[in-house]
């Protein structure tokens, strides 16, 4: 939690300027008014400013930001970190060069650092949101890969009337697939075996 | 690099203050030790190693960009 103290010739003006220095917005603070400005008199004598006391509110969409703004400093990146959120999910997309790294194979990497954010962000907090980190569509991407790698493998599982096995995935990736072919009248999919090693089966209905 | 374990360690652990993180440079590699409070060991290990896990994916980006192999270790 952040709090900063900041003077002004009116209590708006003194506010105006706490926001900005954090990058705030009014409904994300406390105001508490540590002293009303006087104008003095004849504005000459005894003329005070007014001096509030500005608490920024945590909430996990600040923490994932500050957390990312510190991670990519000490890695020496720039990255430009755009933020939307509802009432239950965060959306982080980053924008940057050379981010290819950042995601790693088949979305190692994202995926690391999103579920570090996940942890930090909601760390002992009484609202929990969900985080999601993007790199420039990735996840959209790799949705639509998977959906094709679903129906293609489908097919196979079909034709051979064999199970087919697919190597292991997250849970958000599993549930791509299994979304995919749910309306299969053909095949069945299910998952076996223990994160992060569970992996999808796709098999023939008989 | 050690700058980033230790954002990230602060960022989970109860007990930030607790915090100490080691870098060992080799020629080739680095080595760093992280050491956190007692309690907060399983905040950065995590159910079979996965947040120590997902630590080491992170600090290897700010490795492989020095061309160079990291070993996080928790101690």
């Amino acid at each position: 939690m952040k709090i900063i103290e900041k003077i002004g010739k009116t209590i708006d003006e003194a506010v105006d300027k706490a926001l900005q220095e954090l990058d705030a917005t009014r409904d994300e603070v406390d105001v508490d008014i540590l002293e009303e400005p006087s104008k003095g008199i004849l504005g000459l004598i005894n003329v005070r400013p007014a001096k509030v006391k500005v608490t920024l509110r945590d909430n996990p969409s600040k923490r994932a930001s500050g957390l990312l703004k510190s991670i990519f400093h000490s890695i020496d990146m720039d990255i430009k970190i755009n933020i939307s959120e509802n009432e239950r999910t965060v959306f982080i997309d980053l924008e940057g060069n050379d981010l290819g790294i950042l995601i790693g194979r088949r979305g190692e990497t994202l995926d690391a650092l999103q579920y570090l954010l996940n942890l930090a962000a909601n760390k002992n907090q009484e609202i929990r949101k969900k985080i999601i980190v993007d790199i420039e569509g990735y996840r959209g991407r790799r949705e639509k890969t998977l959906q094709r790698l679903a129906l293609k493998l489908a097919d196979k599982a079909k034709q051979r009337g064999r199970n087919v096995v697919l190597e292991p995935m997250s849970a958000q990736e599993r549930r791509i697939i299994h979304t995919t072919l749910q309306g299969r009248e053909d095949i069945y999919t299910f998952s076996e075996g223990d994160e992060p090693y569970r992996k999808i089966i796709i098999s023939p209905k008989k | 690099m050690k700058e980033l374990v230790e954002t990230l360690a602060k960022a989970l652990v109860d007990q930030p203050e607790e915090v100490v993180v080691n870098m060992i440079e080799k020629d080739r590699s680095v080595l760093i030790e992280l050491q956190v409070a007692r309690g907060d060991m399983g905040k950065v290990i995590g159910k079979q190693g996965r947040i120590a896990k997902a630590i080491r994916a992170v600090v290897k980006v700010a490795a492989a960009r020095q061309k160079k192999k990291v070993i996080v270790e928790i101690i």
